[in-house]
């Protein structure tokens, strides 16, 4: 059917890099859907349908891999050979922690602003700014590819979980907001 | 997950929470956070003229466990020396509070919230 050993960005024809034309994704993705989709193997035998499902399951884990700036840059990480160990490691900076926890602080204040609608958009446009920024240094230190820019690389990883994160929670908040009108 | 009663004790009546001046001399701060999980933690303690805590105050954004975790530690900090408070133990506070093994972490964060809290206690002393 196809090449399980291929890398995500291989199954889908693309290069391997942080940039990516999520058009082009999301067209290969629906061609590979096709190919392996478990309808089109129901008379076939026992050997091939398992494949069929182990190659959607892959196909599809890929795609959401690859779909998600945050985890294509720790698949891209991982592919390059630098170790994330997802439970150890705590973040060594302080003026970033300390700007998390004003930023919680503040968002856990947004019910007691005179507008909290306005105060909590505001935030939103603040930490949207922030992930934005550190996206955009991703793609820089991901491209560079030399070993002191994927350390970095993997810095600017660590924030953007703690800044996914906090967006959540703001959109928990904005959900809690819309309840209450 | 069952959390047990005294992680459920200290998220429900967590002590000393709160801030102290971390502009202070005599106020040493740590601020820590696990990505994974994306909590973040501030431990501050106040530190006497014989180098004796005797004041703890954090505050902490994430699970039952991290909450639990520096609940604690800031009531076993209190009346301890700078050395005596280095030497806690994650595991210490992993088996006070029955974390389950997924939860360990969370007591490892408040160990180097402490460490790093002393650390920088010292550093405006000029002994770091």
């Amino acid at each position: 059917m196809f090449d399980f050993s291929k890398n995500y960005f291989e199954l889908f024809g693309l290069p391997v890099g942080f940039r990516l034309d999520t058009a082009q994704l999301a067209a290969r993705y629906r061609e590979l859907q096709k190919v392996v989709h478990p309808d089109r193997f129901a008379a076939a035998d026992a050997g091939s349908q398992r494949l069929s499902l182990q190659g959607a399951t892959l196909v599809n884990e890929a795609f959401a891999t690859l779909k998600d700036p945050l985890k294509r840059a720790q698949y891209l990480l991982a592919l390059r050979g630098v170790e994330q160990d997802p439970q150890k490691s705590t973040l060594n900076d302080p003026a970033f922690l300390m700007q998390q926890m004003e930023l919680r602080e503040a968002l856990a204040a947004v019910s007691s602003a005179q507008d909290p609608r306005a105060r909590l958009d505001a935030l939103l446009d603040e930490i949207g700014g922030m992930i934005k920024h550190q996206l955009a240094r991703l793609a820089v230190q991901l491209e560079d590819g030399g070993a002191d820019q994927l350390a970095a690389a993997a810095e600017t990883i660590q924030k953007m979980q703690f800044l996914n994160k906090l967006h959540a929670q703001a959109e928990a908040i904005e959900a809690d907001l819309e309840e209450a009108i | 997950m069952a959390y047990s009663d005294k992680v459920i004790d200290h998220y429900e009546r967590p002590r000393n929470v709160g801030t102290l001046d971390k502009d202070a001399v005599n106020v040493g701060t740590g601020m820590v956070g696990a990505p994974a999980c994306g909590d973040v933690m501030r431990l501050q303690i106040q530190v006497n003229g014989e180098g004796v805590i005797e004041d703890a105050k954090f505050k902490t954004y994430g699970c039952g466990s991290a909450i639990a975790s520096s609940s604690l530690l800031t009531e076993w900090v209190k009346g301890k020396t700078l050395d005596e408070a280095r030497l806690i133990k994650n595991s210490q506070i992993a088996d006070e509070l029955a974390l389950p093994p997924v939860k360990v972490h969370c007591s490892v964060l408040a160990e180097d919230a402490i460490k790093a809290a002393i650390a920088d206690y010292q550093s405006k002393q000029g002994t770091g």
